[in-house]
């Protein structure tokens, strides 16, 4: 494998945004993974997420671990910096870049191998600080790139390719992000970019810590017909409890969706979420209900997806440690060093 | 007996139980034999425990300036009866101890003084609060301890009431308790004490300080702004140090913090963050001790491969495993050359005292940002916890932070195929960009796999081996930048020197003076950094026998030495101590003296020196 930028050739009919790019802006270099593989989807998500939100991509920082999930920030917005962490560890890294600058957009992606096994104390602790940033897991119940032994996320009972069954408990990385205070928290399916797109845009648009759990078929080691992370196991069991439309200036906009219950989720910068109910009952500013219908709903074997849980008003790390509202890498030198007098001070109380 | 008096020159140690309050009252002791201008050095020999263990504290008075740890006490302050009989075989004849009287019993030395002040008792009679008897048992002691000393008691009142400014109700009740232990041996008065204490000028202008403060400060002066950490002792004042000069010196107009301080899940997340942070443009760092860096050799080797400047303080504790944790030692050197898996090397600085820890401190964050690379200070719970009686902390008004190659937006405009990891000024570093400087240039991908110049993905074996060749050139660089070693030449015909490094200076230099002064002249090089100048092997050329001396059991000094330099490791003779107590000059003779003693060859490699110190 080599690193293969693609041609620079734009065709002159290409839709453009905002910002006057076209999608071929947002791409990334030749995806090396394996053909039908869901990562390749949720890239085209991000993709069309980062183009129809407008952008630009060097305000954005893509991190990532170790794994199949981790190398697709490498396919997705060719300008702006990525880093590719050690395994299990993007969050601190993420958290420190966030510390040095909190007004770039911070997307991060791993898998449930990097999040649920080797990161997930990171991960626990990324989301109890709410750390603003979209955290993405590409969630194939798998470790793909050492050839398909079981994740964490794998279901109780659930078989490998080769028919061995798994003994031990899934973690629900929705429910245990809910749990821990991340103000945004969606599943969806990598094959449904209908509701993918939206929950990112809706996800970068958030203040806080934006998980979103995306299964996302291994088409090598995880897709045949004993597996509950497959293509056909979940667009037979998706169970969605709402529809999003995100619409970026909530001014602009008047609500008139008429049919079924909807309800508007104004964020932080203005913008909003529209929630088309599906389910009934689903109300997800409830974290006690959401809870109940999570569990519930994973009892029966469904793949509950949508956008599970808002906590509308937000909040970040920078707030609960009242750091400067300048971002501390934008100051000189000169403004940090309390320089030679100051010293002199520092000196007598040590005297 | 003798009964000439010794001014300004003698060892108290306090033998306390830990969790009775103990240490404040010793600390008040230290500090006021040090306003009374008078060098000391105190040394807090603390159990990993929060109550109820033996605890100890020494304070070395030197009017000429030894400030190493010193055997042989001179005045005992014997406050737990558990340790009495190990704290009675420390007191030097003709020395003094003082013990709590209230339960009176004989000690087995006939050589000595034995003190007896029944504190309990004369405390019970003054104060009813059970926990105020406990503590102002302490502060009794220290009163007896100023008339016993010649201790200016004025000095002492006012460093109670600057230490109570906010709580100006124990101002009375402390001074009370002086009194106490004053007038008990004014009313018994004992025997008098050949050492004592008198005014002087010779600490005039010092400070008293520990590392840790001083390398907090060192990273406010840095223009740190983001500090990440896990609690371990002996680093764990270090980064609350930070945090505390940060709130009085980074407020920003509107009360926000202008640095983000982080206690982080682990030693892994910490080092992450502060990765994270320095990839991002800031300058952060983070502090730990031996357990912290063996977590976190993984990103130590990322940041080295992907090149990712960060400055870790490892405040070195007694090893292996978790070891003694609240004893000093220098056993992390080897662990931290050369952290993590793979070819890596780091930048490590052996400062030797909390001044040095200042100024390498804010130098480490020059270096990481020039070098691209970890730089790790190495000091230890020694320097770093105790206090020090040092040159006041100094920063030059014209000192420039050196930031190094890092690409603004204006310089990436004159680049028309920028590339992160290309060789351009032949040093062997690349420059860098941080995100969102500039709407479409200089974007790159950092990762820990092996990389292109441009830092794409590779298995090209030749651009594999390129990149790690190129990154030994950096350390040929580095080597250029770091802080040379500090030299003395006592004697320029003697074939035997001494080599050291970090906080066992004061003692090394203590010894190589008694050495000259008994005729005997060693020359002495402290080194100061890896990777090791050319001043290193060019000092072992000049030498027959070079004895490095430092604290751990397998030489890993020397071995540093002898796998990175030429010099033949039969002429490197190691002396070890390891039993996690700051090193004494007496034990650093003692071992030199031996070998000379058993190798004649040896000795015939010393001549007269030049001067006697």
């Amino acid at each position: 494998m080599t690193y293969i930028k693609k041609p620079q050739f734009k065709h002159p009919g290409l839709a453009r945004n905002s910002l006057g790019l076209t999608h071929r802006d947002y791409e990334g270099v030749v995806s090396t993974l394996c053909a039908g593989c869901g990562h390749d989807s949720v890239t085209a998500a991000i993709i069309e997420a980062c183009f129809e939100l407008a952008v630009p991509p060097h305000r954005v920082a893509k991190l990532s671990g170790i794994g199949c999930s981790s190398k697709t920030t490498n396919y997705f917005l060719n300008r702006s910096h990525g880093f590719n962490a050690v395994h299990g560890r993007m969050p601190s890294i993420a958290t420190g870049a966030n510390l040095a600058n909190r007004d770039l957009l911070y997307v991060g992606v791993s898998g449930d191998g990097d999040s649920a096994s080797i990161g997930l104390g990171q991960l626990c602790h990324a989301i109890r600080r709410r750390l603003d940033m979209v955290y993405i897991v590409e969630n194939n119940g798998t470790y793909g790139l050492t050839k398909g032994q079981f994740s964490a996320t794998n279901d109780r009972h659930s078989k490998s390719r080769r028919g061995a069954e798994t003994p031990f408990d899934a973690i629900d990385l929705a429910t245990l992000a809910i749990e821990l205070g991340a103000g945004f928290v969606a599943r969806s399916f990598s094959g449904d970019k209908q509701q993918l797109v939206p929950l990112i845009k809706a996800a970068m648009a958030y203040n806080g810590f934006a998980l979103i759990d995306v299964i996302s078929p291994c088409v090598t080691f995880n897709n045949h017909a004993a597996s509950t992370k497959s293509y056909d196991y979940v667009r037979m069991h998706n169970e969605a409890v709402d529809r999003i439309d995100f619409v970026p200036d909530a001014k602009a906009i008047t609500l008139d969706y008429g049919e079924g219950e909807s309800v508007s989720v104004n964020l932080h910068d203005g913008s909003s979420i529209t929630l088309r109910k599906i389910a009934d009952d689903y109300d997800p500013r409830d974290q006690l209900a959401v809870l109940g219908t999570l569990r519930r709903d994973r009892a029966e074997g469904k793949v509950t997806t949508g956008l599970l849980f808002i906590d509308e008003a937000g909040g970040d790390l920078h707030a609960a440690i009242q750091t400067s509202s300048r971002p501390l890498n934008s100051y000189a030198m000169s403004e940090l060093c309390p320089g030679t007098d100051k010293l002199a001070e520092i000196n007598d109380q040590f005297r | 007996m003798s009964t000439e008096i010794r001014y300004n020159e003698f060892v108290i140690k306090f033998a306390n139980v830990n969790g009775s309050g103990s240490a404040s009252a010793n600390t008040f002791c230290a500090r006021a034999l040090f306003r009374m201008g008078i060098p000391v050095s105190a040394k807090n020999i603390f159990p990993s425990n929060i109550q109820g263990m033996p605890t100890w504290y020494e304070i070395r008075a030197s009017q000429s300036g030894k400030l190493a740890r010193r055997d042989g006490i001179d005045v005992m302050v014997a406050m737990n009866p558990q340790t009495y009989a190990q704290d009675l075989a420390e007191v030097v004849p003709g020395g003094t101890l003082l013990y709590d009287s209230s339960w009176p019993r004989t000690f087995e030395r006939d050589d000595i003084n034995v003190l007896g002040v029944p504190i309990a008792k004369l405390v019970a009679r003054v104060f009813k609060d059970a926990r105020q008897r406990q503590l102002f048992k302490n502060i009794t002691y220290l009163g007896a301890m100023t008339l016993l000393l010649g201790i200016d008691i004025e000095v002492v009142t006012r460093l109670l009431a600057e230490q109570f400014r906010s709580k100006p109700d124990l101002v009375g009740p402390n001074v009370q308790a002086l009194e106490i232990g004053r007038e008990y041996l004014r009313a018994n008065p004992p025997p008098p004490v050949p050492v004592q204490a008198r005014a002087s000028d010779a600490a005039r202008g010092k400070i008293m300080i520990t590392g840790n403060e001083a390398a907090a400060l060192g990273a406010i002066y840095a223009g740190a702004t983001v500090a990440s950490w896990y609690p371990i002792t002996p680093s764990t004042s270090l980064a609350e140090a930070f945090e505390k000069h940060a709130r009085r010196l980074r407020k920003d107009d509107k009360g926000g913090l202008r640095a983000a301080v982080i206690q982080a899940e682990d030693e892994l997340a910490a080092i992450g963050m502060a990765i994270g942070a320095n990839w991002n443009g800031a300058r952060a760092f983070t502090a730990t001790s031996g357990p912290g860096i063996s977590l976190m050799g993984e990103f130590l080797g990322l940041a080295y491969f992907a090149e990712i400047p960060v400055v870790l303080f490892d405040i070195q504790r007694g090893g292996p495993s978790t070891g003694m944790p609240t004893r000093t030692q220098q056993s992390d050197i080897l662990a931290c050359a050369y952290a993590s898996h793979g070819d890596t090397r780091h930048v490590l600085l052996f400062p030797s005292d909390p001044n040095e820890c200042f100024t390498f401190s804010a130098e480490a964050f020059d270096l990481a940002d020039r070098l691209q690379t970890p730089v790790i200070v190495m000091s230890d719970l020694d320097i770093g916890m105790n206090d020090w009686v040092v040159d006041p902390l100094e920063w030059a008004e014209a000192r420039v932070h050196d930031r190094g190659k890092l690409l603004t937006a204006d310089a990436l405009e004159q680049i028309s195929d920028f590339a992160r990891y290309r060789d351009v000024d032949g040093d062997a570093i690349g420059y860098r960009t941080v995100p969102g400087s500039h709407p479409d240039k200089g974007a790159y991908f950092t990762r820990g796999t092996s990389h292109n110049e441009y830092g794409g993905y590779t298995e090209d074996g030749n651009m594999h081996a390129e990149t790690l060749r190129r990154l030994k050139r950096k350390f040929t660089t580095a080597a250029g930048l770091v802080p040379k070693p500090v030299v003395r030449t006592l004697s320029a015909k003697s074939r035997l020197g001494v080599i050291n490094i970090g906080g066992t200076d004061l003692a090394v230099r203590e010894a190589i003076d008694r050495f000259a002064a008994e005729g005997r002249g060693l020359n002495h090089m402290r080194i100061r950094a890896f990777p090791f100048t050319g001043e290193v092997a060019e000092f072992a050329d000049r030498h027959d026998y070079v004895f490095v001396v430092e604290q751990n059991r397998d030489a890993q000094l020397r071995s540093l030495i002898v796998s990175e330099t030429s010099i033949a490791g039969d002429k490197l003779v190691p002396i070890l101590n390891f039993d996690g107590l700051p090193l004494t000059a007496a034990s650093v003779h003692e071992a030199i003296s031996d070998v000379l003693q058993s190798n004649p060859e040896v000795e015939e490699a010393v001549s007269a020196p030049l001067t006697v110190a």
